[in-house]
């Protein structure tokens, strides 16, 4: 039934239910408000907790607090201003984002089968970088969740050179606006292969330490396994995607299932949740399947640099802005495309329009908004410490919840 | 009048010391945070950060105190002073060397057991009093902690009272080193009344006593609330658990009262299992070790040394491991720990009835 104009907006519906349910909180509950200060909860988001003692009975989330209006930002300017804004989505993964955004238009434009292979293979080599910068923070914090802080500092410490060398690339630290529709800002510094790969033979010892410290932790294991478990009918249901589908059992990566940009020339696996230490689609699968896709990441940036080292070696003529376009001419169409990221599938629905390179509407679909949804059916009936675990093995941020 | 006098200047002492104490081992646990995190820790103040926290209790005394509107003034008020000196008092009994002794008390044991336990009363009143959801849920778990976690360190503690027949915490540590008027066995075995050293100290004598030192040194963690059961301070869960609304130098006093208890109880570990002041160092025939090392001044470095030992294993298990759950811990306490020290209880009962005959 579509929605009239003379109709009670379905919010008031839903604002009416929440003002009734917390007008009805009895004495033996408590009403606890969760940030949007708050230690874990990884940003700005606010939770409401009413709960029996310790034992959390419903959370009731509260987003917005970091709304910036990316969609309206998108309405008022080109394809090429609204990268960078693309880039404060999920500003833990810049790169991902504006690989998405760009693909799209490229796509719209018609011009995704010219782009040249080192450009390709460049954005995939930054993409995954950006993934495990992306994971490493997951991880990280989710030690901090559980108390660990150690592995905060240690992920921190080789995330930094992922940093520098993105800084390298593209003049900062964290918001790239490297991938340009038709190309890219510009070419890889020269000796960025050679400095990548001496990260990647530094990196992959670093992942057995951290292992050690964390992963197969008796204490991490007894705090995560079992807990928030997420079956795979409730992950589609909910729309969750990425990590935490995958936890779930569910072999799902756009990587794979849309074979975008050079992915299907690429050796990874994907890797999913087997319930190994407790249940399938717990935490600590959850948090597992970030350490092996991390793993992967690596691989595929190893393919990349050989690849970029040896055939796609760099050339004297070799333009990466050769095919940026002027203006993005559209014809009015709606097109919607995803993408791979570290929290997820991140799409954008573009509906553009004749004679201007101004969309009529974009919309993002932040995979840590749909991720996030899910915590309400998580958290019934969890301990306080148990909710900050499931917060904390969604992995959101809050830039991109709120967009 | 030179009675309370000297009573005054004991006080004074170790309150100096313990203050001396909480900016050593704040600096040390933030350069060993460092070192196990791949980082620095503090190096800009003073050279290698060594002034840094003399500049953070500089700048907590400066603060204003701030008492939130809807607190128990008088409660939010007095917690923080209950808390320390509750854990101040355990030091009168604690021997430091041969002959010095802040207070000589026969029953030093219980009265050590006895007034850390006011601890908690502090932390409740600290929780409730400042209003806070989180720190009234901090200050829960912690007297649940705490209590609980009495029973298996104070079974510990039982099992090597029996051993050394004694709660005189100055004869303990005598009864553990070549001072002694008794026959000391390593084992049961072999009289080390002579050598003494390392082999007289009570884990060795009564081998049981080591593992009561183990549940003795994890329940004396939980209680006071290190990590991994820091959990009435959660951070990531409860903000700063019953600390919330603290700021100042009502803060100050909180975090000098959790070094001093950190302090106070890998003492109370050190001189009830490990020997006090007793040196570790043996006699070897005509080599008299053990003898050359003992002493007033040997004893406080003996003292200090292995203290300060087990505070640095304190720390390093911190930055370590990841937290537990209160109900992981309850049943770590009461389905683990309890049964193994009413074990060694009564493996001790054995031991003195038919070993150390």
């Amino acid at each position: 039934m579509a929605f009239q104009l003379n109709d009670t907006p379905p919010y008031q519906e839903a604002l009416r239910a929440y003002e009734a349910r917390l007008a009805a909180v009895g004495a033996e509950e408590m009403v606890i408000n969760m940030g949007p200060q708050h230690p874990s909860t990884h940003g700005v988001l606010r939770l409401q907790l009413i709960t029996d003692g310790e034992l959390v009975k419903e959370v009731i989330p509260h987003v917005g607090y970091l709304h910036r209006c990316f969609e309206k930002h998108a309405e008022s300017m080109n394809y090429g201003k609204t990268i960078p804004f693309t880039d404060r989505l999920d500003y833990l993964a810049s790169m991902n984002n504006s690989h998405a955004f760009v693909m799209g238009v490229e796509r719209m434009l018609g011009i995704d089968r010219k782009i040249p292979k080192r450009i390709e293979y460049i954005r995939v080599l930054v993409c995954e970088l950006n993934r495990i910068a992306s994971h490493l923070i997951a991880i990280g914090t989710y030690g901090i969740d559980i108390g660990a802080f150690t592995p905060f500092m240690w992920c921190f410490r080789d995330r930094e050179h992922i940093m520098n060398m993105l800084e390298w690339a593209s003049g900062s630290r964290m918001l790239y606006n490297y991938i340009w529709v038709g190309g890219l800002f510009y070419d890889l510094p020269v000796g960025f292969e050679a400095r990548c790969s001496e990260f990647v033979r530094y990196f992959k010892p670093k992942l057995p330490e951290l292992d050690e410290l964390l992963t197969d932790n008796q204490i991490f294991i007894s705090r995560t396994a079992n807990i928030g478990i997420l079956p795979a009918d409730v992950a589609i249901n909910y729309g969750c995607s990425g990590p935490m589908l995958r936890a779930s059992g569910v072999k799902w990566d756009l990587r794979r299932v849309d074979e975008y940009s050079v992915y299907p020339e690429l050796e990874f696996d994907i890797p999913v949740g087997k319930g190994e230490m407790g249940s399938k689609g717990d935490c600590w699968d959850r948090f597992k399947v970030r350490i092996d896709e991390v793993k992967e990441s690596v691989r595929i940036i190893e393919q990349c640099l050989e690849r970029l080292e040896g055939p796609l070696k760099r050339t004297a003529d070799f333009d990466p802005r050769a095919l940026v376009p002027k203006k993005v001419n559209l014809k009015a169409q709606d097109y919607y495309v995803r993408a791979e990221n570290p929290k997820g599938e991140l799409g954008f629905y573009f509906v553009t329009q004749e004679k201007t390179d101004i969309p009529k509407r974009v919309k993002a679909r932040g995979p840590s908004f749909h991720n996030l949804s899910v915590l309400p059916e998580l958290a019934k009936g969890v301990l306080i410490a148990d909710l900050i675990a499931i917060l904390g093995s969604i992995d959101i941020v809050l830039g991109e919840v709120d967009r | 009048m030179a009675f309370y006098l000297t009573y005054l200047l004991i006080g004074a002492i170790l309150f100096g010391f313990i203050a001396g104490f909480t900016l050593f081992a704040v600096y040390s646990e933030r350069k060993i945070a460092g070192f196990v995190q791949d980082r620095l820790g503090p190096m800009e103040t003073g050279r290698y950060g060594s002034l840094q926290t003399l500049a953070d209790i500089l700048k907590l005394i400066q603060k204003e105190y701030i008492t939130p509107a809807a607190a128990d003034k008088v409660l939010f008020a007095a917690a923080p002073v209950i808390i320390f000196i509750a854990i101040f008092l355990g030091f009168a009994v604690m021997p430091w060397a041969p002959g010095l002794a802040p207070s000589g008390l026969y029953l030093g044991l219980f009265f050590v057991i006895a007034i850390i336990s006011v601890d908690a009363i502090g932390l409740l009143m600290a929780g409730w009093g400042s209003n806070n959801k989180f720190s009234l849920l901090g200050s829960m778990r912690a007297v649940a902690q705490i209590v609980s976690y009495e029973i298996p360190s104070g079974l510990a503690l039982i099992a090597a009272v029996m051993v050394a027949q004694t709660l005189d915490l100055r004869e303990i540590v005598v009864n553990q080193g070549i001072q002694t008027a008794e026959h000391l066995l390593l084992a049961g075995i072999w009289d080390v009344t002579d050598i003494g050293g390392l082999f007289a100290w009570n884990v060795f004598q009564a081998p049981h006593l080591l593992l009561a030192y183990v549940i003795f040194f994890i329940a004396s963690l939980a209680e006071c609330n290190r990590a991994p059961f820091d959990i009435p301070e959660a951070e990531s869960e409860l903000v700063g658990g019953f600390h919330t609304e603290y700021g100042g130098l009502r803060f100050a006093f909180i975090f000098l009262a959790e070094y001093a208890m950190m302090f106070l109880v890998a003492m109370i570990g050190v001189v009830v299992f490990l020997g006090g002041w007793n040196t570790p160092l043996p006699n070897i025939g005509a080599v008299r070790l053990a003898d050359w090392t003992t002493g007033l001044v040997w004893g406080i470095f003996w003292t200090l040394s292995k203290t300060l030992l087990i505070v640095g294993v304190q720390m390093w298990i911190r930055w370590t491991l990841p937290r537990l759950r209160a109900d992981q811990l309850m049943s770590l306490c009461w389905k683990v720990l309890t049964p193994l020290a009413f074990l060694c209880m009564a493996i001790s009962g054995i031991w003195r009835v038919w070993v150390m005959v």
